[in-house]
Order: C-alpha cells, then structure tokens, then sequence
C-alpha cells in the first residue's frame, strides 16, 4: 500500500531547532502536513484531539519523557497502532531495550542523517 | 669533682628527676596507653589541620559565586547555540525554497547542500544536552558544598567574611586580570556602548 504523504505527522521535541531540523527534512521526503509538540504531555493532548498517521519523538523530555509518551499510547485503545519512531541521543543498550519493550516501530540515535531517517521511515510505513 | 664523677652526677639527677615524674603521674599508664594516647594526639591534629584546610577553601564562595558563575555560562551557550542554529536554519530554508527555480543539476547541488547542513545543526541538540548534564554535576557539587557549610557552620561564622559576589579588580600590574572572556548578555555592553565610550576617551 502506497504511503499517504499527506498523512498528518506529529514532532515532538523540547529543543526547537530539532523541530525544524526533522520538520525540514520530513519536508525535503514529500511530508506535507507536520504538526509539533515540546514536551510528550503537549504531543499526548494533540494525539487524543487530532488524527495522526505517524509521531516522531526524542525521550529526554520534561515533564513527559519519549518513553512514558510512548507507554501512553501503546496504552491507549484509541491509539496503540500509530507507528511511533523514536529519535534521540539516549544510545545505551538499555535505552533501546526499553524502547522496544514498550513498543516503540523504530529507534534513531542522534545526530542522525536524512539517509537514515528515510531508511527507518521506510521500514515502518513503507515505501515512499 | 672530675669531669666524668660530674657526669655521673649529672645522669643520677636526669634518673632522679625521672622517677619524680613518673611517681606523680596518676593511675597506671603503661607504655601501650602512652602509645595510645600519642596516636589520638596526632589523630586530633590531622582532623584539626583537615578542617582548616577544608575551610581555607572558601566553600561558601564556591557555593555563591563560582558556582553559579558556571551554570549561568552554561546556559549562555546554550542559549547562544540555539539562536545561532535558528539564524543558520532561516537561512537556509530560504536557500531551500529557491532550489525548484535552479537548474535541475545545480539544484540537486544545492539540495544536498542544505540536507547536510540540517544534518550538521543536530548539534545544538547534543551539545546542549551535554551541558545539561555538567549544569545537574554542578548541582550535585552545590549540594555537597551545602553540606559541608551545615557541617562548619559554627566556624564559618567566625571565621570568614561574608561573600558577596565581588566583581573582579583590575590589577594594572597583573596583565592577565583583563582577561575575562565574553561576558553574559544581561551584563554585556554593545557595540553601541562600546563606541560611546571610545569616542569619549
């Protein structure tokens, strides 16, 4: 099934210039709708009131990690199919373990490149 | 009297004076409690030396001034980084928007040009993170020195001034003393500032 790259894709990192940086670069693969959110309680709010297709997070956030954000919407009925990429600099083999545990579609390590980003985009949704 | 009968005499006073001493020491102290006692005597004065020395460093100008100096540079630089990043990122977003008109070959240039640049700003992210984690060790240290100002509180009263945070003096003699680096925003002068002054002297 071709991959709707109009789907509404939702960022969520507590740093601005990673927003953009992803946002930019979602832009640069033909992502057209790109929503963002600072922190995983901002992203939880906008994922129970919107339609998402796909959510892009990092973990070290405050109040709400990546990884409780995660857990919430595995946890939701409502929402525990949305594919849910991880992007972060937390590298350590425990970091990546829990990730999966709790369900995470994929994992990328800062600082990441577009190539990778593509590869691991294409590995949960499909090709594009 | 001769010189040895003297000296005979003078070893018999020595033993005399001795035995006074010792017969006037109270309880019986063997040579093991004197060994004893002499051992807590150096154990009193290392802990004694010890604290002088702790508290020869200033724990409370650690904790007012050198501390908070370094996390208020800290986040300078963070924040420094992240509107550095955003100025490059504006800039290139416009550069971006202007490939579609470039020739598809030049544009391809420009286009891989911008990816790595998007590529090469996650470092204000990791960077910042980094610092993040020096400011919560400098936290840490804070608490430490808190706990050391608990425990000698009683001697710091008296014996330390109270800091203040002292703005450094510039010692003509001593050239490196105007060696102070890029000050924080809130108290940096502009150019604007910088002019103003120069034209007055």
């Amino acid at each position: 099934m071709a991959v709707d790259l109009k789907m509404p894709v939702l960022i969520v990192d507590d740093y601005k210039t990673m927003l953009r940086i992803i946002g930019n670069l979602l832009k640069q693969l033909g992502f057209v709708n790109i929503d963002e959110a600072t922190d995983g309680s901002m992203a939880l709010s906008k994922l129970r009131e919107n339609q998402y297709g796909l959510v892009v997070s990092d973990w070290n956030m405050e109040p709400m990690t990546g990884l409780d954000l995660l857990k919430e919407v595995r946890g939701d009925a409502a929402l525990k199919a949305l594919p849910f990429i991880m992007i972060t600099a937390e590298s350590k083999t425990e970091n990546v373990v829990a990730a999966k545990a709790a369900g995470v579609s994929n994992y990328i390590v800062k600082p990441f490149n577009a190539v990778t980003l593509k590869s691991k985009l294409v590995s949960v949704l499909g090709d594009f | 009297m001769s010189q040895s009968a003297q000296a005979v005499v003078n070893l018999n006073e020595v033993r005399e004076i001795v035995t006074s001493i010792m017969s006037t020491i109270k309880g019986s102290l063997s040579t093991a409690d004197l060994r004893f006692y002499h051992e807590l005597e150096s154990l009193s004065n290392f802990i004694q030396e010890t604290r002088n020395e702790i508290l020869s460093l200033q724990p409370k100008d650690i904790k007012d001034n050198y501390i908070p100096l370094a996390t208020d540079e800290l986040s300078a630089v963070v924040e420094a980084t992240e509107e550095a990043t955003g100025s490059i990122l504006d800039a290139v977003e416009k550069i971006e928007a202007l490939t579609p008109d470039l020739p598809p070959e030049q544009g391809e240039i420009v286009g891989n040009c911008v990816t790595q640049i998007y590529e090469a700003c996650n470092f204000q992210d990791i960077s910042g993170q980094r610092i993040s984690k020096v400011v919560k060790t400098l936290q840490y240290i804070e608490q430490k020195v808190n706990q050391m100002l608990g425990a000698f509180q009683q001697e710091l009263s008296s014996s330390l001034e109270e800091s203040t945070k002292t703005e450094k003096i510039v010692d003509p003699l001593n050239p490196d003393s105007l060696l102070n680096g890029p000050q924080l925003k809130s108290l940096a002068s502009s150019q604007d500032d910088i002019d103003a002054l120069f034209d007055k002297l």
